[in-house]
């Protein structure tokens, strides 16, 4: 294993993060007090509770899901495209480094990243509202997993990705409606029946009702199906990116 | 000499078909400064990324001190560095943090001192917390020979390393070049300029088309294929030549020069018993002065020769 090797893409692409931490973390507080102010203040004035918990509070691993699965997707399809795009990916390919070294180091950073600006949230979120982790084990494992998980995914979009246009296309018409379709901001037993079955085919639903049951105990689906639904995906990504590895496509000539 | 480098039977089809690598054959020994030349589009970059691990060959063998490429890369990799042709560096990072990734990619530990030394030598100190995107042309060249040389390569390859360079910049980077290969780096460069090959290495070998054409070193290749001409000046203004004499030796008249050409691999020529004639033939010497061929010149008969049907 070379173990400096992946540390030097860790900690290459945490400097990036470093670079530019005004927007990185300038963004994730901005976005959140404003989802306070249009979600919590103007709708939560009208929804009082869900399933006993105040809106307010309700829709804060909704809105970390959303962040984090965003976050994790760009900051990892970004990194691995942007070597792309300025060719200096050539040393990567150079350097003894196995496939699986190069994803612990582009992915590791990614997650790390998702996480750090997760645990950002709750903490702006802690200032507008009242927030309860149950079970904060539980919280930790699915905020990891996803930022491991999307992180994967991204890394997969960048490989694959022939444009800037390419990176943006899996956030924007994927991600994002999947998440605000997924319960982020409602539970789904506000919908009528027909939609509710419609929902439950939406794979980011079983995300954010499985971390928002570590909060508050509450959920839409069960915790187990969460949990196989985040591992679903993950060994999805996996095996993806392994064939991507085996058939060199979009990494080497 | 022990071979540090060597290729068995290379083979590279890229995914458009096209044939960049054609059974390359080729060893490189330990210690010498090698030039592959051939024109663009001959197969010289997609060889070396081929070696180092950045283009996949489809079939053959190469072995890099001893390990195979493939099966072996982390032990190979870890020997060879690889300055690119064009200048693909990050941008916003410092000189100094892009010097220390490198190093740390290629499983090297920290050494600061290390870098620090390097850096020296290629004149980059003062410039080690300056962005990349604030430095000359130049000085990003030498930033990419210091991140190829960060792990302490056995093996460095240069691909095209002074083009699209100016005169003063390429004289500079070859006394770097020598420089190196007089602290024991084994050097491997590709160029199309000539005089570059001509001037630093002591091996070359000729590709086009995805083949080796040949492989020899630079000197003997010179004598080998060399053409040299000899110009006699005579005393007379105008002369009209014997016409005997301009038989044997088909000699090119402009104005009182002659001209006579020869290879110096032809062993029955007599060059005092060809001024002797001409001057017992009633013509006076005034002067004259004997030319070899470039190695750019057998460059040019070489291609043209390799592409007759």
């Amino acid at each position: 294993m070379n173990y400096f090797g992946v540390k030097a893409i860790l900690i290459h692409e945490l400097d990036r993060f470093k670079r530019t931490l005004l927007q990185s973390l300038a963004s994730p507080i901005i976005t959140t007090s404003l989802y306070f102010i249009v979600f919590g203040t103007a709708i939560g004035s009208r929804i009082k509770e869900i399933d006993g918990i105040n809106y307010g509070s309700y829709i804060v691993p909704g809105m970390i899901m959303l962040t984090i699965l965003t976050q994790a997707l760009s900051n990892a399809s970004f990194a691995i495209y942007f070597q792309k795009f300025t060719s200096t990916i050539y040393e990567i390919h150079a350097a003894p480094l196995s496939s699986f070294e190069i994803i612990i180091g582009f992915v590791g950073a990614a997650a790390i990243k998702s996480v750090i600006i997760g645990l950002i949230i709750i903490i702006t979120a802690g200032f507008f509202v009242d927030i309860e982790i149950q079970h904060p084990i539980l919280m930790i494992f699915f905020l990891i997993l996803t930022s491991i998980t999307f992180s994967l995914f991204g890394f997969i979009v960048g490989l694959y990705a022939d444009g800037f246009e390419g990176l943006q296309i899996i956030p924007i018409l994927v991600i994002t409606p999947l998440t605000f379709l997924g319960g982020s901001f409602y539970s789904i037993t506000m919908l009528p029946e027909f939609w509710q079955k419609i929902s439950l085919l939406n794979p980011v639903l079983y995300l954010i009702s499985g971390f928002r049951y570590s909060f508050y105990e509450v959920s839409d689906v069960s915790l187990l199906t969460s949990i196989i639904t985040i591992f679903t995906i993950l060994i999805s990504c996996i095996l993806f990116i392994s064939y991507t590895f085996i058939k060199g496509y979009k990494i080497k000539d | 000499m022990k071979n540090i480098l060597e290729i068995y039977n290379v083979n590279k089809i890229y995914r458009n078909s096209v044939k960049a690598l054609d059974n390359i054959e080729l060893n490189i020994k330990e210690g010498e400064i090698f030039s592959l030349l051939g024109p663009n589009g001959a197969g010289k970059s997609t060889l070396i990324n081929s070696i180092c691990g950045i283009v996949n060959f489809n079939s053959g063998t190469i072995k890099i001190n001893g390990y195979d490429n493939v099966k072996e890369y982390r032990k190979a990799r870890q020997i060879t560095g690889i300055v690119p042709q064009e200048l693909y560096l990050e941008s916003f990072e410092t000189v100094w943090k892009n010097v220390n990734y490198s190093r740390g990619l290629f499983g090297k530990a920290k050494n600061y001192k290390y870098v620090e030394h390097l850096l020296k030598l290629l004149s980059l100190w003062d410039k080690k917390d300056s962005k990349i995107k604030e430095l000359s042309g130049g000085m990003k060249r030498r930033v990419l020979i210091a991140k190829a040389l960060s792990h302490q390569p056995k093996l460095l390859f240069l691909d095209e390393p002074t083009a699209s360079i100016d005169v003063e910049l390429r004289k500079e980077t070859w006394d770097i070049v020598r420089k190196l290969n007089e602290n024991g780096t084994t050097i491997v460069l590709t160029t199309h300029y000539i005089e570059e090959a001509e001037e630093l290495s002591s091996r070359v070998a000729i590709i086009n088309d995805g083949k080796i054409i040949l492989v020899d070193e630079t000197d003997k290749l010179i004598k080998k294929l060399g053409e040299k001409s000899i110009k006699i000046q005579l005393k007379n203004e105008e002369i009209s030549l014997n016409e005997n004499i301009q038989k044997k030796y088909n000699f090119e008249v402009h104005k009182n020069i002659l001209t006579f050409k020869y290879n110096i691999k032809e062993d029955n020529i007599n060059l005092t018993k060809m001024l002797n004639e001409i001057e017992n033939n009633g013509y006076q010497i005034k002067d004259f002065v004997t030319e070899q061929s470039s190695l750019e010149e057998i460059f040019i008969k070489l291609i043209k020769e390799d592409k007759k049907p």
